[in-house]
């Protein structure tokens, strides 16, 4: 048989079969509007609540903290376009943020920027890590909010966020972090870590796609990024996706029990593969190799270009990804692999590879046997290699 | 995204290599933008009887560079200096809008490698090829 392998879990993960069934019911018999007064409904309603403490749970905070919405990026684009306008009635206009967030938060700070805001991107050095002290000295009076991802979705770089949180809780600024990649793999506590808002998406975790939530600590105030009915207690309109809710409970609830054993494991894959493909000539890992996701390998190989290399990946039954401007579908390449100082041409050939319960070390072994000879021949019919070779013969 | 001709010319690509007794070599594109291209050519009495090509970048790059070697090899010098952008998509039977522009790079790296040698025979290229945009001018969409 054809071998397939499934190591994109950073793009999206596959639905856990525990969560599915748990959101059956209500994607077929329990049909109720949580909102509506009959008892039919009532189902849909404890449904959604209990939901909501399963996402509480799993971060340290209240249910009453937990608002449920489309995805990530509504969360993103909720907690800051949120903030910034209730922040200009504070008389602040300044927003701290990062060179590599994704675009869901990039391009939410660039629309206010052209609105008139101060935006701040800081920088996050070679390993992929933002500096608390040059975040703290980037700091303020007009400064009303810090967005720092949690951990990074290409690199999977790990950021200092309780140290964040801190610096934020005491300078009075609100903190809000993208954990879109860190729910489920990383352990987080809201209330130690001082987090004031938290972005997180269901089908990151082996939950549905379409649904995600966003932590609000009581008493921060974003304004409403959609207004309509009473839903999630008037600050986030539209009928319930019950089945969705139900769905990211379900596999939050799950990847919390099961984080230590499965991280364990993903670690062992990642540490194998980034060992086995660095003894490959001109290859380097993206990102602190400590600090990173469990199931996350970030690699360059010089001399080659990354949908290429994507391409021949799939012909082996092996799907993952690349940062290369073919790929990012702009001329560029990733932001991401440029802002930690990676040159145009070496960011083209970059690879990531993202794993999760359902991968093996056979899997690991397998890439690691078949990228090398693909690596190879397409350094064989490369321009550019021939030219690293011929300037590392002169040096 | 792609179709079954630019797969194939991407997984079984046509005239990889170098030419060592090539009398005509042009290379366009670079690494900056993530694809460059190499053409090796061999022309005997006006007709070019072997061809190679050397690319760096996606799978539409090593293609159209792998199927433009076919469409030149054993034509007269005129014929290759009319092939067409236009021509390599169609004969891939399409390419996805934003990667137009690897077929330019194709008909480029041909003329850069005609106008090199003419330069060898000691004859002025640009009445025949034109100008070349040999970097990251042939396409307007580039930044850099």
């Amino acid at each position: 048989m054809d071998r397939f392998i499934y190591a994109d879990n950073s793009a999206t993960t596959k639905l856990d079969g525990d969560v599915l069934n748990a959101m059956m019911p209500y994607l077929t018999t329990e049909y109720g509007n949580a909102s509506s007064l009959y008892s039919f409904a009532s189902q849909s309603k404890i449904a959604i609540e209990n939901a909501r403490e399963q996402v509480a749970k799993a971060i340290g905070a209240l249910p009453r903290e937990i608002y449920f919405t489309a995805g990530g990026s509504e969360s993103d684009n909720w907690a800051i376009k949120g903030i910034a306008k209730r922040m200009l009635k504070d008389g602040k206009n300044h927003i701290i943020s990062t060179k590599f967030e994704h675009h869901a938060v990039l391009h939410t700070l660039d629309a206010l920027k052209k609105e008139g805001f101060e935006i701040t991107l800081l920088d996050v050095h070679s390993d992929g890590i933002v500096r608390v002290d040059e975040l703290k000295a980037a700091i303020k009076d007009t400064t009303g909010l810090v967005t720092v991802m949690y951990a990074n979705n290409e690199i999977g770089t790990i950021q200092p966020v309780a140290e964040i949180g801190k610096v934020c809780r005491e300078a009075g600024v609100v903190f809000h972090t993208d954990a879109v990649q860190a729910v489920g793999n990383v352990a987080i506590d809201v209330e130690t870590q001082c987090i004031d808002m938290l972005s997180m998406s269901g089908h990151k975790f082996h939950g549905p796609k379409g649904i995600g939530a966003l932590y609000i600590r009581r008493g921060v105030l974003p304004a409403n990024l959609i207004d309509g009915g009473a839903q999630e207690k008037g600050r986030r309109a539209g009928t319930e996706n019950t089945a969705g809710i139900v769905g990211i409970g379900a596999a939050i609830e799950k990847a919390v029990a099961t984080m230590d054993a499965r991280n364990e494991k993903s670690k062992q894959i990642r540490d194998y593969i980034m060992n086995e493909c660095l003894k490959i000539e001109r290859s380097r890992v993206n990102g602190d190799r400590v600090n990173r996701l469990p199931g996350n390998v970030n690699m360059c190989f010089e001399g080659v270009e990354g949908e290429s290399l994507l391409l021949m990946l799939d012909a082996k039954g092996i799907c993952a990804s690349s940062g290369s401007a073919c790929t990012s579908g702009s001329l560029d390449p990733s932001h991401v692999l440029l802002s930690i100082g990676l040159k145009h041409e070496v960011a083209h050939g970059s690879l990531r590879l993202s794993f999760s319960d359902e991968n093996t070390m056979e899997d690991a072994e397998y890439i690691c046997s078949v990228l090398p000879p693909i690596i190879d021949r397409l350094r064989a019919m490369s321009p550019l290699w021939d030219r690293i070779m011929a300037e590392e013969k002169e040096n | 995204m792609y179709t079954q001709q630019v797969m194939d010319h991407f997984e079984n690509p046509r005239n990889v290599g170098e030419l060592q007794d090539a009398n005509g070599v042009g290379e366009v594109g670079n690494a900056k933008c993530g694809d460059i291209m190499k053409m090796f050519l061999k022309i005997e009495n006006g007709i070019i009887v072997d061809v190679r090509f050397k690319t760096y970048g996606c799978a539409s790059a090593i293609a159209t560079s792998s199927i433009a070697t076919e469409m030149i090899k054993g034509q007269p010098i005129e014929d290759a200096l009319k092939l067409s952008n236009k021509a390599v998509v169609e004969a891939l039977g399409g390419l996805p809008p934003h990667k137009i522009h690897c077929s330019v790079l194709a008909e480029q790296a041909i003329k850069k490698a005609l106008a090199d040698y003419y330069t060898r025979q000691g004859v002025d290229p640009t009445p025949f090829v034109g100008k070349i945009d040999c970097d990251c001018d042939h396409c307007d969409s580039c930044a850099h």
